[in-house]
């Protein structure tokens, strides 16, 4: 029987159907589903790594210990995975590793729209993409064949729509598949110098190997139609197409590298005009030209987000759909924000009101370089923000006494470690502001080494954050509650002071995950509200502002409670009653 | 837009339940023999941002996505979200609006205005507007967030949807401790359908 599902619950699906007992992430969308799938079904062993790196290495030496193996994480994820990929490809594996790569044309939920079918070429591997849930399924599958027969990692590359699409699937039967036997094989496992050299001569050989099995596949095929117009497309796209051409040939490729030279160069023999539709950059584009076919695309379609059929109907024709009613108002935007007791919320108004340079980080906090709280001058991936309050201190030299970083939990534990060494080494004197809400809430509250569960929600050791930044020479530690405007100010003020770098961990958990409490509400009195909107300022949908009557008014059904607007209110007139 | 396919686009704030509506929707053209293809956001629009869920079903369906000007229905759970879409709508195509309104953050601070009677000027536009109070029905069911619900019974009416087939979606659908509530949402939404149509 068919059912629906993801893409991303069709990969693990396909994981598991394919014999996988070792799958490793870290947590980010459109990625977080399959791996947190995956580990719920029986003989698979699931974890929620620390980073990306981590993930690789712990599939690497799953996939040698002789697993099939999956490794998933966000586009930008492969960028801190890097590393160990690009060797872990020189290697090659035992048991069939496949790393998931989850792209986000359009930036639905990230911070830039790099497209990783670029990791294809530049780390010399196999990379795949389904069009669909079902081929995210039994993609899935295939990718581990061609991972074992040709001794290497394979790409999974999928995006968004893929991933957050459901369609129907049929299930296959899982795989009886055997633990591979682990041999010693120092030449092909210990990259040294000497021995890389001759893995790369293998790696260039299993090239020549996959182009072939790249022309030969079934799943890159020819629909032969209409053949006055010839499209190359893949993944999503294949189906935009076809919504709105589904007359004209196709050229749909689910391996987009290595490409399938002999196979393109029969279609586009096949067809008047050649075009290719890619989301993203030119990757297939402009091997095809180098090849000297003349084909177009590019100057046809934008490299900016995502497309979709109206786009393809516009650009090239197409059953183009009725035009829609245009409504003559202007409609607000709505940005998201942070949710009602939110324990980011008062740090931001706290450090927006003490004008702090304030070196930014990538979680939910992030929320709080938006309007009316902006309060974060700097964010760029996750990670950065200490690193960068270092290099705002050394460049400006003077005051340093005005940086801070701010750092989620789970962010801090990626990759907010190495750079506080940084600053304790090198003696850099910046306050450290770790947000710890005791989850990784951005990408829908998974646990984190802090948290003391595993993914299956089982008990594990807690990380000690306290422990561990002393532990590195941060001597000055402090915690605080950061629904308490007044003790988290003066913890700022006391630790900027300092000569010494400090670490402040505001700690208190996401206020989706805790619930409010039942005999206490929020209450303004109206005689004593003098319309100032201080607290509309701190950007909450529990209160609002009444413009007639110059009031503000709390909203029932969405406050829950956390006090922070009657801190902020400095005529008392918000009042928290009891019972 | 291949064939005669049925494009139904939901609407809302995140938090709203768009994902579960969507989720129970599909369910059901599932059951009724079709081959369906839903779209969801999640992530960071889920935090109180605009976001839209998309189901499409039909004989055979390609594309995931909607265009614009080729939704049968716009389910809109709040609304300036209902303008926010509405030329996802097709000349001919209904609009079911709660009467909700929820302030995004440049209202609140009052930066900007909340548009007055936003959904009268799309009745005066969409022969095929319903405005109606979900959020108070389902207050009276036993909890505001069933809204969602009852506007899937109000659709399911329209749609000529069977009862019962839109019942066993939801008791796949919803947490056993929440299904009465939401049983009686739909009922409810359903009702109110029969009433008006
Ligand atoms: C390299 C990389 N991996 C994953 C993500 C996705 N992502 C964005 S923020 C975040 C973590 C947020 O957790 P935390 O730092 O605890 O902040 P919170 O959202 O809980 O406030 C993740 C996993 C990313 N942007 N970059």
């Amino acid at each position: 029987m068919k059912r629906l599902m993801i893409g991303n619950d069709a990969i693990a699906r396909g994981a598991y159907e394919a014999g996988v007992t070792v799958a490793t992430a870290y947590p980010g969308t459109p990625s977080t589903e399959i791996v947190s799938n995956l580990a719920q079904y029986p003989g698979v062993y699931g974890e929620w790594a620390p980073n990306e790196k981590v993930a690789m290495e712990v599939g690497a030496g799953a996939s040698i210990g002789g697993a099939r193996t999956l490794v998933a994480m966000k586009h930008v994820g492969v960028n801190v995975a890097a590393d160990p990929l690009y060797t872990f490809v020189y290697t090659g594996v035992n048991g069939g590793l496949v790393i998931v790569s989850a792209d986000d044309p359009g930036m639905h939920s990230s911070q830039n729209e790099q497209d990783n079918r670029g990791y294809g070429r530049f780390a010399k591997l196999p990379v795949i993409e389904p069009s669909d849930s079902q081929e995210a399924l039994d993609f899935t599958r295939l990718a581990y064949d061609i991972s074992e027969e040709f001794d290497t990692p394979v790409m999974l590359r999928i995006t968004t729509r893929l991933a957050h699409s459901q369609t129907l699937v049929e299930e296959g039967e899982p795989k009886q598949v055997e633990l591979k036997e682990y041999k010693k094989d120092a030449p092909k496992y210990v990259m040294l110098p000497g021995f890389a050299r001759g893995r790369h001569v293998e790696v260039e050989k299993r090239l020549l190997g996959l182009k072939e099995y790249s022309n030969n596949t079934e799943i890159n095929r020819i629909e032969w139609g209409d053949r006055r117009l010839g499209v190359i497309t893949s993944g999503v796209c294949y189906q935009y197409v076809r919504e709105v051409m589904p007359d004209i040939s196709v050229l749909k490729l689910g391996m987009v590298n290595p490409l399938p030279d002999k196979l393109i160069r029969e279609f586009a023999e096949g067809v008047e005009r050649l075009v290719i539709v890619e989301e993203l950059e030119p990757v297939i584009e402009e091997q095809v030209k180098s090849w000297g076919i003349t084909v177009e695309g590019k100057e046809h379609f934008t490299l900016l987000g995502e497309y979709s059929p109206e786009y393809l109907a516009e650009r090239l024709g197409g059953i183009a759909p009725a035009q829609g009613f245009g409504l003559d108002k202007e409609i607000p935007p709505r940005p998201p924000l942070m949710c009602p007791g939110c324990p980011h919320r008062g740090v931001f108004h706290t450090l927006k009101r003490m004008r702090l340079k304030v070196m930014g980080d990538i979680g939910c906090y992030t929320l709080g370089a938006l309007s009316p709280l902006d309060g974060m001058d700097a964010c760029v991936c996750m990670g950065a923000s200490i690193g960068m309050a270092m290099g705002m201190e050394k460049a400006q030299g003077v005051d340093p006494s005005k940086i801070v970083a701010v750092i989620g939990d789970s962010t801090f534990v990626h990759s907010g470690i190495t750079p506080l060494i940084d600053i304790v080494y090198n003696q850099g004197t910046s306050t450290i502001v770790i947000l710890d809400n005791s989850t990784t809430a951005m990408t829908g509250h998974q646990d984190h080494p802090a948290t003391g569960l595993t993914i299956k929600k089982e008990p594990a050791p807690k990380l000690d954050l306290e422990a561990l930044v002393r532990a590195v020479g941060i001597k000055n530690v402090r915690v605080v509650d950061p629904l308490q405007l007044d003790e988290l100010r003066s913890a700022l003020e006391e630790e900027l002071q300092r000569r010494e770098p400090s670490v402040i961990i505001a700690r208190r958990s996401c206020a989706l995950l805790v619930k409010p409490p039942v005999n206490k509400k929020m209450v303004i009195e109206n005689d004593l509200c003098t319309g100032c909107k201080l607290c509309i300022r701190i950007g909450c949908t529990g209160i609002y502002f009444i413009e007639d009557e110059n009031l503000a008014a709390i909203n029932p059904t969405t406050c829950v409670s956390c006090e922070v607007c009657a801190q902020v209110c400095t005529f008392d007139a918000i009042k928290i009653v009891e019972g | 837009m291949a064939g005669k396919a049925m494009n139904i686009l939901i609407v809302g704030v995140g938090g709203q339940g768009t994902l579960l509506t969507s989720r129970i929707l599909a369910q059901v053209a599932v059951d009724l023999g079709y081959d369906v293809k839903v779209s969801e956001i999640h992530g960071m629009a889920q935090r109180g941002g605009s976001v839209v869920s998309q189901v499409r079903y039909g004989e055979k369906i390609y594309s995931p996505i909607i265009s614009k000007g080729d939704a049968d229905i716009i389910l809109a759970f709040e609304k300036l979200e209902a303008a926010r879409w509405l030329d996802y709508l097709k000349p001919d195509g209904m609009i079911i609006i709660n009467d909700d309104r929820v302030d995004p953050l440049p209202v609140m601070s009052g930066k900007v205005k909340y548009p007055e009677d936003i959904d009268q000027h799309i009745a005066q536009m969409v022969e095929k507007t319903l405005v109606v109070d979900a959020s108070s029905i389902a207050v009276g069911c036993g909890n505001v967030r069933a809204a969602n619900v009852v506007m899937v019974g109000i659709l399911a009416g329209a749609m000529g949807f069977p009862e019962g087939e839109v019942e066993k979606a939801i008791q796949a659908m919803v947490p056993p401790k929440a299904l009465d509530i939401n049983l009686k949402a739909f009922k409810e939404g359903h009702n109110l359908y029969s009433n008006i149509a």
